[in-house]
C-alpha cells in the first residue's frame, strides 16, 4: 500500500467522480428518448386519434383504434392463459423445490426467459398460423402468453418462497385442505408480489413486436375476431415508422406516446400496489 | 371417570431412513394435561405431529403403527378430517397475516368454506376468545389484523383459533418457547382452565413447565418413550435412570 | 349449544372433508400438469425449430454457418454475414455498456445504496429496461441516425447513418439495466466485515472497491454481462430498424462497423414472411435455431454462475 495518504485520497476521490459520472450519464439517453417521444407524440393524441382507424396514404387524420383494441384483446387473452398457468407452475416450484420435475421445469423457465422473442414468433407460426392457414390474433396471444410465463412463474415462486412455513402449517392443522391453504392463505399473503409480477409481465409484452410479426401480423382495419389478423400498438408503430410518409410517421409518434404511457403507468401502478398491498408478516 | 381419548400402538416415525420415533405405546385419558419432554431431537415433536397427521406433510416422512383417536385409527381416516378434529398450536405464534382477529378465530370454518351464520360466528368468536383469556383485551379491535397483537396475545389467538373448531384434543408444540416470561405465564395459566373441556398434549423442553402444568408426563429419549407417569411421581422418583439423568440436568 | 348440534356438524364435516380430499388431489395434479407443460413448451420449441429447419440442414450441412453468400434469388444460403453482424453489434454494445453497468452497480451498491437519489436512479434504470424496443428503434431512426450521419461525414466514411454502429449504440443503452441491476444486488451482498477489515487497515474507498468488492463479486458481475449479451444477441426490433438490412459481407473493417449489416434476428424479422419456398424459409428457421442455442447457452451459463455465487 502506498504511504502517501494525500495521493491515495485524491485517487479515491477521482474514482468516485468517474463512477458518479458514468452512473448518472445513463439518465441522459433515457430523458432524451422519453422527451422526444412525448414531444412528437403528445400533440397527435386527440379524440379522433383514439377512435378512428388509420387513414390511407394521402388522406390526413386517422387514428389508432384498431391497434388499441388489438393490443388490448391480445394481451388480455394472453394474460387469461398465462396467469393461471404461470401461477400454478410457480406454486409447484415453490412447494416442491427439490423434486425432479421442479428441477426440469425450473430449467425450462430459465431457458424460456432467454429465448429471443423472434424465435417465439417463428414457433407459434408453425403451431397455430400454419395449421389455421391464416395470421390470427389467437396466435399473437399465444406468442405473448409464452413471453409472459417466465415472469409470472418466477415472481410467484419467489414471493411464495419468502412466506414462512408456519403459515401453511397453521392452516393445514385446522384441517384446511391443501388447495384451500394455497388459494386462501398462501396466495393472498403473497398477493402483492404475484400481482407485481403479473403487471410487469403485461408491461413487458404490451410492447413486444417481434413475436407478433408472423402471428397476429397486422390489420389496417378494426377487428375483434381472434381468428383474423389483428393490429397491435407496437406493430402499428413498426409499420408506420418505417414507411416513407410523414402523415404515417405522425401516427406512429402518437402511437409511441400512447404505448409509452401504458408502460409507464403499468410500472408506476405496480410500485404503488406493491407497497400498498404488502402483507405485514 | 377415566376414558382413553388417544392411544398409540407400536407407533413409529421416519424421515427417510432416519428412525425418529421408535415403537411408542401410550394411552392418554380425557381431560388430562400431558407434558411430553425430552432433549432436543428426541422425537417428541415428531410424535406429536404424528397424532394429527402433520408429520406426513414433510417430504420423505413416513410412519408405521396406529394412533387411535376415540378408538379409531387416524391413519385409516381422512387426514383433513383428523386435522380438523384435533387442534394444534405451534412454537411460534402464527396468526394469518391477511385476516383480522375475528377472521383468525373462525379461520377453520372460513378457510374450509364451511358456511355458518354471522350470529353463530359471533358466538364462536366470543366463546373461543373468552376461553383463550383474550376476549377482554381484543373485543374492541376484532377487525384489526391479528399480527398487530403482542407475541403472547398472538399465541392465545392461535389457541382460540384451535378451540373454535371444537376439538376434544389440542396439541401444543413448545407453545411458549418463543414468548417472554410474562406471556409464558399467561399461556400456562390458560392450560389449567382449558383442562376442564379439553385434553392437552404439550411438548416442551422446559422441565419446570412440564412440572408446573401437567398431570402426567412422558419422557422421550432417542426416539423412545422411556417413561410415562404421574408428573409428581416422575419428578420426585423416576423409575428409569435416563429420566433421572435428564431431570438432574446430566444431559439436556 | 354446540354439544347438541355436534353430531350433525361432525357428519357434515366428514362429508366435506371427503370431497375436499378429492379436490386436493385434483389441485396437486393441476400444479404438476402446468409444470410439465413448461417442459413440453420448451421441448416443443426445440422440436419445431429442428424439424422445420431440417430441409436446410440436410441440403446445406454444417457449411451453412460459414457460407458467405446469402442470396435467396439464386437459392444460396450462408449464415456467415448474420453471424458476423450479430456478434459485431452485440460485442460493440457490450463494450459500450459495461462501464455504465459497472458504474451503476458500484454507485448504487456501495456509494449510495439508500435515499431518494438512489431510488431515482434505480427507477430510471428500471425504466430503461421497460421502454419497448420498438420505441428505441423509432427514436433511433429519426434522431440518432441523422446524428451518426453527420458524424460519419466528419470522419470521412460513407454517411449511411443506419448501420452496425448505430444499432450497437441503441443496443448498449437497452442492455445496461440487465448487468446493472444484478450488479447492484451482488455488490450489496459483499459481507461488511470484509470491507471493514480493509477500512480498518487504512484502505481508501477506492482501494476497498478495487481489492475487496471487485474480487469478491467478479464472477457475479461477469454473469450479469452474460445476461446482457444474451439480450443483445436476441434483440430484434430496434436492430432491424437501424442496421440497414444488408446481407452482403462488408469489404473492410471500417465498413463492417460503420456500414449497414444484418443480424440473425433482423434477417428473420425482415424476410420470414417473404420466404416463398421451403429452402429459403427453412434456412431462416435454421438461423433461429442457432440463435436459440446461442442465447440459451449464454443465459444458462450466466444463471449457473449467479446461483453458485448466491449460494456461497
Amino acid at each position: 500500500m502506498e504511504l502517501n495518504i494525500g495521493l491515495r485520497n485524491t485517487k479515491s476521490a477521482i474514482f468516485k467522480g468517474i463512477i458518479v459520472f458514468f452512473a448518472f450519464l445513463i439518465t441522459v439517453p433515457l430523458i432524451v428518448v422519453l422527451g422526444y417521444i412525448i414531444k412528437q407524440g403528445i400533440f397527435q393524441v386527440n379524440w379522433h386519434f383514439l377512435t378512428s382507424v388509420p387513414a390511407p396514404v394521402g388522406e390526413t387524420g386517422g387514428g389508432i383504434i384498431n391497434a388499441l383494441v388489438g393490443s388490448f384483446i391480445m394481451v388480455m387473452v394472453a394474460a387469461v392463459v398465462a396467469i393461471p398457468v404461470g401461477m400454478a407452475a410457480g406454486i409447484y416450484l415453490s412447494e416442491n423445490p427439490r423434486s425432479k420435475l421442479a428441477y426440469y421445469s425450473g430449467l425450462c423457465v430459465d431457458i424460456l426467459q432467454g429465448v429471443p422473442s423472434i424465435v417465439v414468433g417463428i414457433v407459434v407460426y408453425f403451431w397455430i398460423v400454419k395449421p389455421l392457414g391464416t395470421f390470427s390474433a389467437l396466435s399473437g396471444s399465444a406468442a405473448l402468453a409464452i413471453m409472459m410465463l417466465p415472469i409470472v412463474i418466477r415472481s410467484t415462486e419467489q414471493t411464495l418462497k419468502m412466506l414462512p412455513d408456519s403459515l401453511k402449517e397453521a392452516a393445514l392443522s385446522l384441517g384446511v385442505p391443501y388447495h384451500r391453504v394455497i388459494l386462501k392463505v398462501i396466495v393472498p399473503c403473497g398477493f402483492a408480489g404475484i400481482l407485481s409480477g403479473i403487471m410487469l409481465s403485461i408491461a413487458r409484452v404490451i410492447g413486444e413486436t417481434a413475436p407478433l410479426l408472423f402471428t397476429a401480423f397486422g390489420n389496417p382495419y378494426l377487428s375483434y375476431s381472434l381468428t383474423k389478423p389483428m393490429e397491435s400498438l407496437p406493430h402499428l408503430i413498426f409499420t408506420y415508422a418505417t414507411s416513407p410518409y410523414d402523415d404515417w410517421h405522425n401516427l406512429a409518434w402518437g402511437a409511441s406516446f400512447i404505448l409509452l404511457m401504458f408502460v409507464l403507468v403499468l410500472n408506476i401502478f405496480t410500485k404503488v400496489l406493491t407497497r400498498k398491498w404488502k402483507v405485514q408478516l | 371417570m377415566e376414558s382413553t381419548i388417544v392411544k398409540a400402538e407400536n407407533y413409529n416415525s421416519y424421515f427417510g431412513d432416519n428412525h425418529v420415533v421408535k415403537d411408542v405405546n401410550i394411552s392418554i385419558n380425557k381431560n388430562e394435561v400431558i407434558a411430553v419432554m425430552g432433549p432436543s431431537g428426541c422425537g417428541k415433536t415428531t410424535f406429536l405431529r404424528g397424532i394429527n397427521r402433520m408429520h406426513e406433510l414433510i417430504p420423505n416422512a413416513t410412519s408405521k403403527g396406529k394412533i387411535l383417536l376415540d378408538g379409531e385409527n387416524v391413519y385409516d381416516m381422512n387426514a383433513i378430517y383428523v386435522r380438523s378434529k384435533i387442534g394444534m398450536v405451534f412454537q411460534r405464534p402464527n396468526p394469518f397475516p391477511n385476516l383480522s382477529i375475528y377472521e383468525n378465530v373462525v379461520a377453520g370454518y372460513l378457510l374450509n368454506g364451511i358456511k355458518i351464520s354471522k350470529a353463530d360466528k359471533d358466538v364462536i368468536v366470543e366463546k373461543s376468545l373468552t376461553s383463550a383469556a383474550l376476549w377482554k383485551e381484543v373485543k374492541d379491535s376484532l377487525h384489526k389484523k391479528g399480527t398487530f397483537l403482542s407475541g403472547g396475545q398472538q399465541q392465545r389467538l392461535c389457541i382460540a383459533r384451535a378451540i373454535a373448531m371444537q376439538p376434544e384434543l389440542i396439541l401444543f408444540d413448545e407453545p411458549t418457547s418463543a414468548l417472554d416470561p410474562i406471556s409464558t405465564s399467561s399461556v400456562e395459566a390458560l392450560f389449567h382452565e382449558l383442562k376442564a373441556n379439553y385434553t392437552l398434549i404439550i411438548v416442551t423442553h422446559n422441565m419446570q413447565q412440564a412440572a408446573r402444568v401437567s398431570d402426567r408426563t412422558a419422557f422421550f429419549y432417542m426416539g423412545e418413550l422411556v417413561e410415562f407417569d404421574d408428573t409428581k411421581q416422575m419428578f420426585t422418583n423416576p423409575a428409569d435412570q435416563r429420566t433421572q439423568n435428564y431431570i438432574t440436568g446430566r444431559f439436556s | 349449544m354446540y354439544k347438541k348440534t355436534n353430531k350433525f356438524v361432525e357428519n357434515k364435516r366428514l362429508k366435506l372433508s371427503n370431497s375436499q380430499l378429492k379436490w386436493e388431489t385434483i389441485f396437486r395434479r393441476i400444479l404438476i400438469a402446468m409444470s410439465i407443460l413448461l417442459v413440453v413448451i420448451i421441448l416443443g420449441v426445440l422440436a419445431t425449430l429442428i424439424v422445420e429447419s431440417m430441409p436446410s440442414i440436410k441440403s446445406l450441412g454444417i457449411g451453412f454457418l460459414w457460407g458467405k453468400v446469402w442470396d435467396p434469388v439464386s437459392n444460396i444460403y450462408g449464415a456467415y454475414p448474420f453471424l458476423v453482424g450479430t456478434l459485431l453489434t452485440s460485442f460493440i454494445a457490450l463494450i459500450i455498456s459495461v462501464p455504465f453497468s459497472y458504474a451503476i452497480a458500484i454507485y448504487l451498491g456501495e456509494y449510495n445504496p439508500k435515499g431518494w437519489l438512489s431510488d431515482l436512479l434505480k427507477n430510471a434504470i428500471e425504466l430503461i429496461a421497460a421502454v419497448p424496443s420498438i420505441i428505441y428503434g423509432f427514436w433511433g431512426l429519426f434522431v440518432l441516425v441523422p446524428i451518426i450521419r453527420t458524424f460519419e461525414m466528419k470522419i470521412g466514411v460513407a454517411p449511411y447513418g443506419i448501420g452496425v454502429l448505430t444499432s450497437s449504440l441503441i443496443l448498449a443503452v437497452m442492455i445496461i439495466p440487465y448487468a446493472a441491476s444484478l450488479g447492484i444486488t451482488l455488490i450489496r451482498m459483499v459481507p461488511s466485515p470484509l470491507k471493514e477489515a480493509a477500512y480498518g487497515l487504512g484502505a481508501t474507498r477506492f482501494e476497498v472497491i478495487r481489492s475487496v468488492i471487485m474480487p469478491y463479486t467478479r464472477s457475479g458481475l461477469f454473469a450479469g454481462v452474460l445476461l446482457s449479451l444474451g439480450r443483445a444477441l436476441g434483440e430484434t426490433m430496434a436492430v432491424t430498424m437501424l442496421i440497414g438490412n444488408t446481407s452482403a459481407v462488408a469489404d473492410s473493417i471500417k465498413n463492417a462497423i460503420f456500414g449497414p449489416g444484418n443480424t440473425m434476428a433482423s434477417v428473420i424479422a425482415n424476410e420470414f414472411t417473404e420466404a416463398d419456398h421451403t429452402e429459403y424459409l427453412s434456412a431462416l428457421i435454421e438461423l433461429g435455431l442457432v440463435l436459440f442455442f446461442v442465447t440459451v447457452i449464454i443465459n444458462l451459463i450466466g444463471k449457473r454462475i449467479i446461483t453458485r455465487f448466491t449460494n456461497d
